[in-house]
Order: C-alpha cells, then sequence, then structure tokens
C-alpha cells in the first residue's frame, strides 16, 4: 500500500468507527474540498437569508412581532458567523469565501432568491424554509468533521424556535379574518415547492450524494429527509387548517408515508442557474453592504494598527 | 402633578427608543461587517424592549385602555413625542454611529437619574435600561473613536456626521411646562444636569477621536411637541402599515 492509500484506509476507519475528524487530522483533499464547499454555501444561505426576512422587520404588524424578526434575523447573522469560522478551520479564509460570493461564483440555497411579498410570508419561510433547514441540519449535528457537527449543534437549538414562531405566524393568520386566512394560504402556494426543492436533487441525480454519505458528513439521502419533512409538515398544515398546494399528496398506507406530485426541476435549475425572482437583487446587496462597508473595515483596521504601534513604543 | 403630563412624558421617552430601534432595524443584512449586523440589531432589540415597557405604561397612565400597539401604530405624525436626532435617516456608518452616540451619551445619564424617579414604574424600567445604555455607548463611543483616529476618509465622514447632526441635539434637552411639572413631582431629572454629563462625555470622546466639537449654532426643537421633520411620516407610513391597512385584526 503506498503512504496516501494507507492514510486514506485510517482515515475512512476513524469514519467509520465514529470519532469525529479533526482540523489537524489528515484528510482526503476531496473531502476537505467538499466540507469547504458546503460549509461555505452553508454559512452564505444563512447570510443571503437575513435579506428576504429582514425585508419585513420595518412593517412587521405588532411590537412583539417585530422584536421576535429581529431576534430571528439576528440569530442567522450568527449562524453565519460559526459556519465562516468552521469554514476557516479547513484552510481558507473568510474574506476569500465572501468574495466567492460577491462574484456569484459560489451558491447559496436558492430559497432566498424568492421573494418575500406580504407577512405571511415571514411565517411561511419560518415554518417550511426553517424547518426544512432543520431536518439537514439535525442530520448534520453528527457529521463526521467535527467543528461542523458542533457549529451545528449551537444552531439547530435556535432552527426550531424559528421554526415554531413561523408555524405560530401561520397558524394566528389561518384563524384570522378571511383575508389574513387567503394571505396563508397563498404564501403556503408559494412557498412549498421551492421548499421541497431545498433538499436538493433526487438521490438519482445528486452529484455529491455517494461520496458525502461514505464520509459520513451526510447521513441521509436527499429524498428520505424530503420524505420525513413532507410526512410532517402535512400533518401540521392540516392542524391549522391550510391546504397543501399538490393535488397528488396522498396518504400511501403500504409505506406508511405521503406520497406526492412531480417536482418541477426545470425551474429549480433555472433558479440555481441565476435566473430566480430574487437572484440579481440578492447579490446586488450582498455587494452593496461589502462596497458600503469597506471604509468601515478600513477605518478599523487603521485604528487597530495605530493602537497596537503606540503600545510598542 | 396630572395623569396626562405623566403620559406625555412616557410617550417620550418611549418614542425616542421606538424610533432608534426601527431605525437601526433597518440595516439588518446590510451591514459593514457581519459582526455589526449583530450588534446593531441587539441595540434595536434593546430599544424595542424599553419602548414596549415604556409604551405599555403609558397605556396604564392613560387609563383608556390602550396597548402598547395601539399606541405605536395608531397614532399619527402630530402624535408621536421622539426628538428629531432619532428620525433622521442612516446615512452612512459614520451617519448611524454619530446619531447612536449622541443618543446614547444623553440616555445612559437619564436613564440612571431616573432609577431615582418617584415614578416607581419609570424607576423599575431604567433599572434594566441602564445596563443596556453602558453597553450602547460603548458599542458606539468606541466606534467614532475608530472612525475619528482611523482613516483619513473615516475621520473626514465622522465629522461631516458630526456636524450635520449636532442641530439635534437641541432638541434633547428643551423642558417645557410639562418636563418642569414633572422634575418638580421627581418623576424626571432636570435635563440641565443631564446636559452637563452629556457634554462631558462628548467632549471626551470627540477630543480621543480627534474629532471638532460643533459650535452650537442653530438648534433644532419641536419633536417634543410632535412638530417633526419630513422624515417621521414616511416612517410611520411603513411601521403601521399593516394595522392600518387591516384595522381591528390579530397578528
Ligand atoms: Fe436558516
Ligand atoms: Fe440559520
Ligand atoms: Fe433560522
Amino acid at each position: 500500500m503506498s503512504d496516501t492509500t494507507k492514510r486514506e484506509a485510517l482515515f475512512q476507519a476513524k469514519v467509520d468507527s465514529e470519532q469525529k475528524i479533526e482540523p489537524k487530522d489528515w484528510m482526503p483533499e476531496k473531502y476537505r474540498k467538499n466540507l469547504i464547499r458546503q460549509i461555505s454555501q452553508h454559512a452564505h444561505s444563512e447570510v443571503v437569508g437575513m435579506l428576504p426576512e429582514g425585508n419585513w422587520i420595518s412593517r412587521a404588524p405588532s411590537l412583539k412581532r417585530k422584536a421576535i424578526l429581529l431576534a430571528k434575523v439576528q440569530d442567522e447573522a450568527g449562524h453565519g458567523l460559526y459556519l465562516y469560522s468552521a469554514a476557516e478551520t479547513l484552510g481558507t479564509s473568510r474574506e476569500q469565501t465572501i468574495d466567492d460570493l460577491l462574484s456569484g461564483k459560489a451558491k447559496y440555497s436558492s430559497i432566498f432568491n424568492y421573494p418575500t411579498l406580504t407577512w405571511a410570508d415571514i411565517g411561511a419561510v419560518g415554518w417550511l424554509v426553517d424547518g426544512a433547514a432543520i431536518m439537514n441540519q439535525v442530520m448534520l449535528c453528527r457529521t463526521s468533521y467535527g467543528p461542523y457537527a458542533r457549529a451545528m449543534v449551537r444552531i439547530c437549538k435556535e432552527e426550531s424556535f424559528h421554526q415554531r414562531q413561523g408555524y405560530e405566524i401561520m397558524a394566528v393568520l389561518a384563524k384570522g379574518s378571511p383575508e389574513q386566512k387567503e394571505m396563508a394560504q397563498d404564501a403556503l402556494n408559494r412557498w412549498w415547492w421551492p421548499s421541497l426543492m431545498m433538499f436538493g436533487p433526487t438521490d438519482a441525480n445528486s452529484p455529491h450524494s455517494a461520496e458525502s454519505m461514505k464520509w459520513k458528513i451526510k447521513r441521509q439521502s436527499n429524498d428520505e429527509l424530503r420524505q420525513t419533512f413532507i410526512d410532517r409538515t402535512v400533518q401540521q398544515a392540516e392542524v391549522i387548517g391550510l391546504t397543501i398546494p399538490d393535488p397528488d399528496l396522498k396518504w400511501n398506507e403500504a409505506t406508511q408515508h405521503y406520497d406526492w406530485g412531480a417536482i418541477d426541476w426545470a425551474e429549480f435549475n433555472s433558479v440555481v442557474a441565476g435566473n430566480g425572482p430574487c437572484n440579481k437583487e440578492r447579490l446586488a446587496a450582498r455587494n452593496k453592504a461589502h462596497n458600503d462597508g469597506a471604509w468601515v473595515r478600513e477605518a478599523a483596521m487603521a485604528y487597530a494598527a495605530k493602537k497596537a504601534e503606540r503600545k510598542a513604543a | 402633578m396630572s395623569n396626562e403630563a405623566l403620559f406625555t412624558y412616557t410617550l417620550r421617552l418611549a418614542d425616542d427608543l421606538l424610533i432608534l430601534s426601527h431605525r437601526l432595524g433597518e440595516w439588518c443584512g446590510h451591514g459593514p461587517v457581519l459582526e455589526e449586523d449583530i450588534a446593531l440589531t441587539n441595540r434595536a432589540l434593546d430599544h424595542i424592549g424599553e419602548a414596549r415597557n415604556l409604551l405599555t405604561y403609558a397605556g396604564e397612565v392613560e387609563g383608556k385602555g390602550r396597548t402598547e400597539d395601539d399606541l405605536a401604530f395608531l397614532r399619527n405624525e402630530r402624535q408621536f413625542l421622539n426628538t428629531k436626532l432619532v428620525e433622521q435617516p442612516n446615512g452612512d456608518y459614520a451617519h448611524t454611529i454619530v446619531r447612536s452616540f449622541l443618543f446614547d451619551a444623553y440616555h445612559l445619564p437619564l436613564a440612571e437619574a431616573l432609577l431615582k424617579s418617584s415614578d416607581a414604574q419609570l424607576a423599575a424600567i431604567a433599572g434594566k435600561a441602564v445596563k443596556e445604555a453602558q453597553y450602547h455607548l460603548r458599542h458606539s463611543n468606541d466606534w467614532l473613536i475608530r472612525f475619528g483616529d482611523g482613516t483619513e476618509e473615516s475621520h473626514q465622514r465622522a465629522q461631516i456626521a458630526l456636524d450635520n447632526l449636532w442641530t439635534f441635539t437641541g432638541d434633547l434637552f428643551t423642558q417645557d411646562e410639562v418636563h418642569q411639572a414633572m422634575v418638580k413631582a421627581g418623576v424626571a431629572p432636570d435635563l440641565t444636569k443631564i446636559k452637563a454629563t452629556f457634554d462631558a462625555t462628548v467632549d471626551k470622546v470627540l477630543s480621543e477621536a480627534t474629532l471638532k466639537r460643533p459650535v452650537d449654532g442653530f438648534m433644532a426643537s419641536g419633536g417634543r411637541q410632535g412638530k417633526h421633520g419630513e422624515q417621521l411620516g414616511f416612517i410611520l407610513a411603513e411601521m403601521q402599515y399593516l394595522q392600518r391597512a387591516y384595522p381591528g385584526a390579530t397578528w
């Protein structure tokens, strides 16, 4: 056996026996690259996700809702920070990672390229988008890379709170006036299918899946997670009297799961390719914040340097 | 002391925090660095928390059954009693930081003085606010020093923001009959005392920041009487939209 083969075998044995891989451990280059891609995409999603939700902070309908929404969007900024730090343990810099987002090279979750048009969308995003994210993130709490797993444990606690808050917004709207109920149903109609797409392509068409499973970066397939999400969410919709916008949805006694209709993968691919309703706005907003903030970051660095110099003198 | 004066005074305290919180919330997702998104949101949350306590109390003082939301979402432009300082647009980050710094330099000694208010409820609310206000002032004064003593550009931007916003500090310290009645009743502090602490803080921080204290020229007033700038109407139009569009709905 060559050295690399030996190391790879050792690495795989470690993964198979459920030991965490830590930053200083040897790891296959492809494992490192795969993780950098996944963690930075995840970080970018948290940060870009602040935009559609932040969009309603100034218009939240009560002071309580406004405070909850502020706190939620603040949590997402914190998630972005933990994840950028986790990515840095793999030898990338935060600057480089962010530059890749700003140039359009790096991806983020496509769901955030949809607009939040009404207040009910804030409910739908919490309920469905955070709800779908949790499925993935609960699994990632046991991912093989230590820093990523630990970041996820902290994040998951907050995400489930977000999901509950979103669901509660929807529940209140659904039992409100006819106009409010319509607002809630409309939001569900628009967010349902994009939420299902969040789990990624079907297993047969998922390019990184097999390797990710072998390395225990992932532990459940896209389709398994999607099924769990659907089973759970259909019941939650029933409780508050909203209708899932899928005529093919029905309970399957044999599988003990819901069967559902076909996802429009052409739409998914088109949004991923940059043609969603808000792709340009999201990237423009991030670039504007970054560019407008350049002098602020420079001032902070210049001042820190002066201070260090004075201390040394 | 009339309930009406106490109601008005409590609204003045509340509206500063409500409107400033609204402005800071506009930054969420657009900050110069992720850590500042978090810091500004923290401040927005502290301010809205204090505003909610004060609005709830104002509703109780008034005694007509109005809730915090009634007072926040169903009053009009002329009924808002915040200082003009806090309604000023965010501008660049220097304007945002200077606006908060000037407010914090006033808010901290005010909250400390209110600890000794003869009104138990205002004193209790101030009790929670003091710690937060200390943190706020540290945050804004740290940034102002970084800007003043950072780069040429940041220095210039900070000085411009200071020159632009200085006039609005006048509004912070005007004492009309309502205020005087509150002072007499031991509810509110004499603002000349708050102003002395404010002046000392400003002088100390500006000197460390190598920034020039603007000369008192024309000083703005009127906010406490509900005479605002044109910006406030737009803040309310946005903030109150859902409550106005769907009267009586629960959210
Ligand atoms: Fe999220
Ligand atoms: Fe998150
Ligand atoms: Fe979340």
